[in-house]
């Protein structure tokens, strides 16, 4: 039910934005989201975006489950 | 999405329980969300991380936790004539003590199933000799789409729109679960999306008065494993409070969808499946909002009743496994649900009878 799906913004109209999901265009609210501009991910849950993802975080978390999997020894994560 | 099929890497999933495993002792860790109950029984994760990590469900969903009186209330007034309920599709098949909204369709009550609050605006323009309801369900994740709406409607004026507002808080929740009289885990893994509005502090208070490691993560199984290692890390370690999902939680939250649940709701005491009333655990419309409150609609309901044996209070609150429900699988089915936890598509009950049942 908390179910939230990462689209991209495709066109930008007041306060709604066009996003592609699974292939299609469909029409999100954005009342609930600041700053929001064309190229952004914003996370879709009942036909409103609640807010933006983080790309650089993505990578980040990536990046620290790579480094998990190289560690040697278990509990030395920074 | 940029990066998805990393996340769902193999070889990463695989490094990730041999880490855990890697990890001195056991433990029980609790997850408060449908969607990562879900996850956890797709993966297969229960099997895989047994013995050294128990895996527990608590009151993570919110249709299964909304209490049978309310439903009641719901069935009440899709039956009230000129009423056509709005509803999310998890909803129509939940149990009350005379039915469900669905059975109220089937015998005549005009009850629309809606993907987004907004469908329910668009059904109060179309309709403007009917009032329409809308049943607003759901966690911090849903309530501010349904503030959003409420707001809308009274913006535009539009007089026969309603909200029915069920919608609980995940932070009261907790606070009371974790007072439970011998309720012990080691760690709950906290949920995403709810924690994308109301920021990762807001948990902070389990850490500081209850001693129990957080975390807060993603959907994907290496995210759920992430979290996994991180709490069973904190049994040495030392409680503490973390985010896994920084690539959507921030510590304040969305500050926006906050100021807009806060403008349209305040807060009310609520009654839970299984946890009883739970003091400012739930939403209930501000007085500007009353006028739309269809909360406070007198209804002719039914004394709640028990649902012949149902275990599901248990089950939330992490008591008890299905299997260990006399009904799981036997009398109770998806296609024959008798209670919340197997009707919802997020509920234990569903995900341990759809990924983890054993063949008889």
């Amino acid at each position: 039910m908390c179910l939230a799906v990462p689209a991209e913004v495709v066109e930008l109209e007041d306060e709604i934005a066009l996003v592609v999901l699974g292939g299609a265009r469909q029409r999100v609210d954005l009342s609930l989201c600041d700053d929001v501009a064309v190229g952004d991910f914003v996370l879709v849950h009942a036909g409103y975006a609640i807010d933006k993802v983080d790309e650089y975080e993505a990578r980040r978390t990536l990046e620290l489950f790579e480094e998990l999997a190289r560690l040697e020894e278990p509990g030395e994560i920074p | 999405m940029k990066y998805l099929d990393e996340f769902r890497d193999p070889g990463t999933l695989r490094a990730l329980v041999a880490k855990i495993a890697g990890l001195p002792g056991s433990v029980t860790l609790m997850e408060v969300c449908g969607t990562h109950t879900m996850a956890i029984s797709k993966a297969g994760l229960r099997q895989v991380l047994s013995p050294g990590v128990e895996l527990v469900s608590g009151p993570g969903c919110p249709v299964c936790v909304t209490a049978v009186a309310d439903i009641d209330r719901a069935v009440a007034l899709a039956h009230m004539p000129g009423v056509m309920l709005a509803t999310f599709g998890d909803m129509m098949k939940v149990p009350g003590t005379s039915g469900s909204l669905a059975g109220a369709a089937a015998r005549g009550a005009q009850v629309r199933v809606v993907y987004s609050p907004l469908e329910a605006l668009v059904l109060a323009r179309e309709n403007p000799g009917l009032d329409v309801v809308l049943l607003g369900v759901g966690f911090e994740t849903t309530a501010p789409a349904v503030a959003a709406t409420v707001r809308k409607a009274y913006a535009e004026g539009l007089c026969n729109f309603y909200a029915l507002s069920l919608h609980k808080l995940v932070p009261p929740a907790l606070r009371a679960l974790a007072g439970l009289p011998g309720f012990h885990v080691d760690g709950f893994i906290l949920p995403g999306h709810v924690s994308v509005v109301i920021g990762g502090e807001a948990y902070r208070f389990l850490v500081d008065e209850f001693s129990i490691p957080c975390v807060i993560t993603g959907f994907e199984a290496a995210d759920v494993l992430q979290a996994i290692y991180r709490l069973k890390s904190m049994k040495k370690s030392g409680p503490a409070l973390e985010n896994e999902y920084s690539r959507a939680v921030r510590p304040e939250g969305n500050p926006r969808a906050l100021s807009v649940m806060w403008e349209v709701f305040e807060p009310a005491d609520a009654e839970w499946r299984g946890l009883g009333s739970i003091p400012g655990s739930g939403l209930a419309l501000k007085e500007r909002y009353r006028d739309l409150d269809a909360g406070s609609w007198e209804v002719s309901r039914p004394e709640p009743g028990g649902l012949g044996g149902c275990r599901c209070g248990d089950i939330l609150c992490g008591r008890i496994r299905p299997v260990e429900c006399p009904l799981f699988g036997v009398s109770c089915t998806p296609d024959s649900p008798v209670g919340p936890c197997m009707v919802s598509t997020e509920g234990t009950c569903a995900a341990y009878y759809l990924y983890e049942r054993e063949e008889p």
